[in-house]
């Protein structure tokens, strides 16, 4: 083998480069999001809770929103609903937004960590942030 | 082995009405009624409410005319791109020939010749939009007959554009964000942000306003001319409406009745 020395130290260097990111993260935690819960609604609110428990919410926002959609859209059911005393609409801006009108913080902060880019945006946007 | 013709004939005769499974469908598709079923012919509302306009052009101020596009144009937060090509209408005017073509003559009312219309989606009792809708984006609601625009199912094919005899739909080629509102800070500022805006690839148009239907309001455009009676909405299963009441008792005409939309838009000639 011709140059023996230069490729073993090639390639020694080239792993090292390759697997950085690797041993340069171990043991380390990353940044877990956070969505912010405080808004002026929320805060308002005298029981502090959402539609469903935290991790239905989690887990099946996306289900309950297409529902809502359909209800809308194609029933033309335009549902009035009550949560901790705050009355919203079966809708993603005029319910949702109603109490987290933070979508910075609280849409995007999950979102972006899990590199999901919800197509909801090209259309939908938070009234207040009117972050288009 | 050579066949004859006519035996060929015979045969293929015989083999549909065995009950080949073509040629049961041919028989289902030839079925009296099976077509006007399809395309949603007699319509009759769920509600006991078929929605209609009545338009009564004489009534209307030159002011005005621009007072209703701009009220739905900001309520539907629709586009402007400054350019005939990219458009987005909701509502427009255009003149009695390119609005009724045919059904005038060289020697008509000059003034009549001249007036501008205002054109809108015309709700269709058989609207051709939503026979040809291949995701049923747009449909017809069963509960007040309004032909609604479902965005998120669109895939932007463009047969409802072509269907349509009326031109009332418009086809986002760009990004309404990008150039079709007026910018500031490099955002765009939306007109009403209550109310989403669309997205590049899907197709539009006037939907007679269901989310104000359903808090009781009338379309924005309707508003936009309250107390004038240019623009009157109604019930037209109620007799006793007011869209009901003038249609009685003044000569309406609608667009392009020989094709058989049947629109529930009415024009009133001469009031």
């Amino acid at each position: 083998m011709y140059d023996k020395g230069k490729v073993i130290v090639g390639l020694v260097v080239f792993l090292g480069f390759a697997t950085f990111p690797f041993y340069n993260n171990i043991g380390k935690k990353s940044a877990v999001p956070e969505p912010i819960l405080k808004t002026p609604v929320i805060d308002r609110m005298l029981v502090k809770k959402c539609i469903e428990p935290k991790e239905v919410m989690r887990g099946e926002h996306m289900q309950i929103l297409d529902d809502w959609r359909d209800l809308v859209v194609r029933e033309g059911e335009r549902k009035k609903m009550t949560v901790g005393g705050v009355e919203i609409d079966t809708s993603l801006q005029k319910g949702c937004l109603h109490c987290h009108s933070n979508k910075k913080k609280f849409c995007d902060a999950c979102h972006n960590y899990l590199s999901v880019k919800p197509y909801c945006w090209d259309c939908h946007f938070d009234p207040k942030e009117r972050d288009v | 082995m050579s066949m004859q013709r006519r035996d060929f004939l015979k045969l293929l005769g015989v083999s549909t009405l065995v009950g080949g499974t073509g040629g049961g469908a041919l028989f289902n598709v030839l079925k009296p009624g099976a077509v006007e079923a399809s395309s949603g012919a007699g319509f009759k509302s769920t509600s006991g409410k078929t929605w209609a306009m009545v338009v009564d052009t004489g009534k209307f101020t030159p002011d005005q005319y621009r007072k209703c596009i701009k009220a739905c144009h900001r309520e539907h937060n629709v586009p402007d791109f400054g350019n005939p090509k990219d458009e987005i209408k909701w509502i427009w005017t255009d003149d009695f020939e390119h609005s009724f073509p045919g059904a005038g003559h060289e020697f008509m009312d000059e003034e009549l010749e001249t007036l501008p219309f205002v054109l809108m989606c015309n709700h269709c009792e058989k609207p051709a939009c939503v026979r040809v809708c291949p995701t049923q984006a747009t449909f017809k609601r069963a509960s007040d007959g309004i032909v609604v625009m479902d965005p998120h199912r669109c895939i932007g094919c463009r047969f409802c554009m072509a269907a349509c005899p009326f031109g009332a739909r418009s086809f986002n080629w760009r990004d309404p964000r990008k150039g079709g509102f007026p910018m500031v800070n490099g955002k765009p500022v939306i007109p009403n942000p209550e109310y989403p805006t669309r997205t590049k690839g899907v197709v539009e148009k006037c939907t007679f306003c269901p989310e104000r239907l359903a808090v009781g309001k009338e379309p924005a455009c309707v508003e936009a001319t309250e107390g004038s009676g240019a623009l009157v909405f109604g019930n037209l299963e109620d007799k006793r409406s007011e869209v009901r009441r003038i249609l009685a008792h003044n000569y309406t005409i609608q667009r392009k009745p020989e094709l058989g939309t049947n629109p529930r838009v009415f024009y009133v000639i001469g009031g």
